[in-house]
């Protein structure tokens, strides 16, 4: 049987002339699933929009075949292009918030292109609507369709964007990162719903992913991706357990390691954070229930939770950025007040931020150098000389050279970012590091990088962490004790070891479960497991 | 550096080169000036010939000669009044966006009122009251545009103080004057640069309605609103003497308009490239 997508020597270039696809050939059978795997920057969404023809932000396919059930993208023109989108080839992208159209009903949005493309009449694509609705199992198929998209859950509306994209009955379906945005605990419903989806309707996809153990629960084959070049390309089974190349195994090696190691850590002192009985409120909303917690020198806590359970609003508390309503934050055995702007500066020294985005946490018109500095002048008086010296230090500390002290944040990649903005807290000389989410924008390599570096850092300098985190695996590794929050309550605390142990909590269980393994028979398990469970 | 001069388009440069000789005007106009502003030297709207090159206005002078030293009062007004107006605005609207609470109910409630009486209205009371001098005129005109600076600045500030370096600053303990020049105004400034083009032009154009109602600058002194106004009859037998200041006037304003574009252009590749 032939192929539904053949793509020969694609090449693919930015404005200013720089291949972002250098070259890669790829070929999709009918009901194949192909997951296309690589960090940010290596082309995977720049192939995905190129299947369509498509090029985004003024970059431009500069070379190279790229032909779909016999019909040629490039050879034709506009309209032939046109013509396929979303009836032989669609897309989901990886926010749904950001595909629909906030001001027209999900239903409409979702037969539009059935219509568009006349493919269907407004029966025949209502019907289809309802039907792809039911397979999707969203709740009440029937006037499911009447909401707007700000109506329904992200998860709910993720698998909306599906229906829409299966509209046509389309070959393929190129997926760009579907489950990304979605919490785990969502995106093993949204997996498990895709892959059935796929299955029965034999439609092909590209699945595009940073995540390896994802693109093993649904790929046929998968394509390793690295600066634009194919790095390996082989079965699931053949790339997951038998990888060929040394980038493909440090990847699949990083992936593993999420599943190991305990943390030992055994310079652990008296108590640095105590947070009693705190409650906090948006509006009227309670979004810190009795928060109690206590972190001792030299430790790291973890606080996991969904989007929405309230940690990162906890991490905002204890900074003062957010007031308390009631309860108690004390530090070093003295109260702190609830807003930093009453705190002392001597108060405000000793904890230090570190956020998820290094982009916006570093001015953009201040150097390194400066941005790295400011503390040391601004806490300790240094000057010239001896704050260059430190500058200098630090720079070693997180491992940067020193010639990016004249640096602008501009001119640095985002794990390099993410150092300066480890060093900005580091030279306060604070006790705490509150670290909010300081791996979740990073790809997993830069990721694992920045862990090491927080860990050894620890040892170093005695510091502790409150570690604020969705990510499972980064708590087991990193962790001396752990808090699981949801909906603005803590469900459970203790030490990490106890806590992913059984007997499991059994939120704690449905999160821990969630986290996708590289197993290829993990989602199957999962599912049976919890089948079981209801049943 | 000719890499960097090359990425200008030409429009740009078309833009620079309008901008660098009105400035030119500006500085060396009155010496430049072949005839005296006041000076008579003919017939009422004689037309262009070689000793004058744009003709002669209703009293006989010199239009070339008085363009060129009218530049002065007309561009310096605006100018003048643009940056007063900046100085008033950006200071009060970064302050509005970072004390937030009543500060800024107190400012944007007083901008809000300013602004709902139109700009033309106010500034005819004003003038009547005070009477037009060059002073007044321009302190005039510097208030009233200094609301809409105070708005852009207010919401450009807002953007930037939810950012988290700027949280980063706050929760160091900084004070509000490290916050205004270090975090808030360097970002700032793409947006409020190109906005500092488009005042002007439209300072510009107010000066010369002004002139033209009789309120702006007032005689003998030359400028280019004036010069319209007081050859507005020169139409009516088909003559184009106030052609020319009209045209000066609609240069400039095109020339800083291509300017601000490529300003605003740049400025958010910039923005861009560091995000």
């Amino acid at each position: 049987m032939s192929n539904v997508l053949t793509i020969r020597g694609l090449k693919v270039a930015a404005p200013n002339g720089n291949l972002l696809v250098d070259g890669i050939d790829l070929d999709l059978a009918p009901g194949e699933v192909l997951g296309l795997i690589g960090e940010s920057g290596a082309g995977k969404s720049t192939i995905g929009l190129a299947a369509m023809g498509y090029g985004r932000g003024g970059c431009r396919i500069v070379g190279g075949t790229i032909d779909i059930g016999g019909t040629s993208l490039m050879e034709g023109n506009r309209a032939t292009r046109e013509k396929m989108r979303g009836a032989r080839i669609a897309y989901v992208a990886q926010s749904a918030a950001a595909a629909f159209n906030p001001a027209i009903r999900i239903g409409e949005q979702i037969v539009e292109g059935a219509l568009y493309h006349g493919k269907m009449n407004r029966q025949e694509a209502e019907a289809w609507k309802l039907e792809l609705l039911k397979t999707l199992q969203l709740p009440n198929p029937e006037t499911f369709g009447e909401r707007y998209p700000h109506q329904v859950s992200g998860g709910q509306l993720q698998r909306a964007m599906v229906a829409m994209a299966m509209s046509c009955r389309p070959d393929i379906i190129v997926l760009d990162e579907p489950t990304t945005a979605l919490d785990v605990t969502t995106q093993i419903e949204v997996l498990a719903l895709l892959r059935s989806l796929i299955q029965r309707y034999n439609t092909s996809a590209l699945y595009i992913t940073h995540d390896l153990a994802v693109v093993a629960q649904i790929a046929n084959r998968i394509m390793v991706m690295r600066h634009g070049k194919m790095v390996e390309e082989g079965t699931a089974e053949q790339v997951l357990e038998a990888p060929r190349e040394d980038y493909t195994r440090m990847l699949v090696a990083e992936r593993q390691g999420n599943l190991s190691g305990a943390v030992e850590n055994p310079e652990i002192g008296d108590v640095l954070l105590e947070v009693s009985g705190v409650h906090a409120y948006y509006g009227k909303t309670p979004v810190l229930d009795d928060i109690s917690c206590n972190l001792r020198r030299g430790e790291t806590l973890a606080v996991v939770g969904e989007s929405g359970s309230g940690k990162s609003t906890l991490a905002r508390a204890i900074a003062g950025l957010l007031p308390t309503s009631a309860g108690m934050v004390s530090f070093d055995g003295r109260r702190l007040e609830r807003s930093y702007k009453r705190r002392a500066k001597e108060e405000l020294r000793r904890i230090q931020l570190v956020y998820q985005l290094p982009d916006v946490a570093l001015n953009p018109r201040q150097t390194v150098g400066e941005i790295i500095g400011r503390p040391m002048k601004f806490y300790f008086g240094m000057h010239d000389v001896p704050k260059e010296k430190e500058v200098a230090r630090l720079l070693d500390l997180i491992g940067l050279p020193q010639d990016f002290a004249s640096r602008l944040p501009g001119a640095l990649s985002g794990g390099q970012k993410q150092r300066v903005c480890i060093a900005r807290a580091l030279a306060a000389k604070p006790d705490l590091i509150i670290c909010d989410e300081v791996t979740s924008a990073l790809d997993p390599l830069v990721a694992e990088d920045i862990l090491k570096l927080l860990k050894s850092l620890q040892q170093e300098l005695g510091l502790s962490y409150l570690f604020i985190t969705h990510d499972l695996g980064v708590v087991r590794r990193l962790a001396d004790r752990t808090l699981v929050m949801q909906r603005g309550k803590i469900v459970e605390q203790g030490a990490t070891a106890d806590i992913f142990q059984p007997p499991f909590h059994p939120y704690t269980e449905e999160l821990v479960t969630s986290v996708p393994e590289l197993r290829r028979d993990w989602l199957d398990t999962v599912l049976a497991k919890r089948q079981q469970a209801t049943a | 550096m000719t890499g960097k001069l090359k990425a200008i388009p030409i429009s740009a440069w078309l833009g620079l080169t309008i901008v660098a000789l009105n400035l030119l005007v500006f500085v060396f106009g009155p010496m430049l000036a072949p005839y005296g502003m006041n000076e008579i030297v003919g017939a009422p709207f004689d037309p262009p010939s070689a000793n004058f090159w744009f003709g002669l206005d209703q009293n006989g002078r010199d239009m070339f000669s008085r363009l060129l030293a009218g530049a002065q009062m007309s561009i310096g007004v605006s100018l003048a009044a643009s940056l007063i107006s900046f100085s008033i605005g950006i200071p009060l609207g970064f302050v509005a966006a970072l004390f937030g609470g009543w500060v800024d109910t107190v400012l944007s409630r007083v901008v809000d009122t300013v602004m709902c009486i139109p700009v033309l209205i106010s500034a005819l009371v004003v003038l009547q009251a005070l009477g037009s001098s060059v002073p007044v005129l321009i302190f005039t005109i510097a208030l009233l545009d200094s609301t809409r600076v105070f708005r852009l600045a207010r919401v450009v500030a807002q953007g930037i103080s939810v950012l988290e370096y700027a949280e980063t600053a706050r929760l160091r303990g900084e004070s509000m004057g490290w916050l205004i020049t270090r975090e808030i105004l360097p970002n700032a400034l793409p947006p409020l640069i190109a906005e500092f083009g488009m005042r002007f032009c439209f300072t510009f154009l107010f000066v010369a309605g002004l002139s033209f109602l009789g309120l702006g600058i007032q005689p003998p002194f030359a400028d280019w609103g004036g010069m319209v106004k007081d050859n507005q009859q020169a139409i009516l037998y088909g003559l184009y003497a106030p052609l020319f200041p009209a045209a000066a006037i609609a240069l400039l304003t095109i020339g800083v308009n291509l300017v601000v574009d490529w300003l605003l252009n740049s400025g958010n590749a910039v923005q861009g490239a560091d995000r």
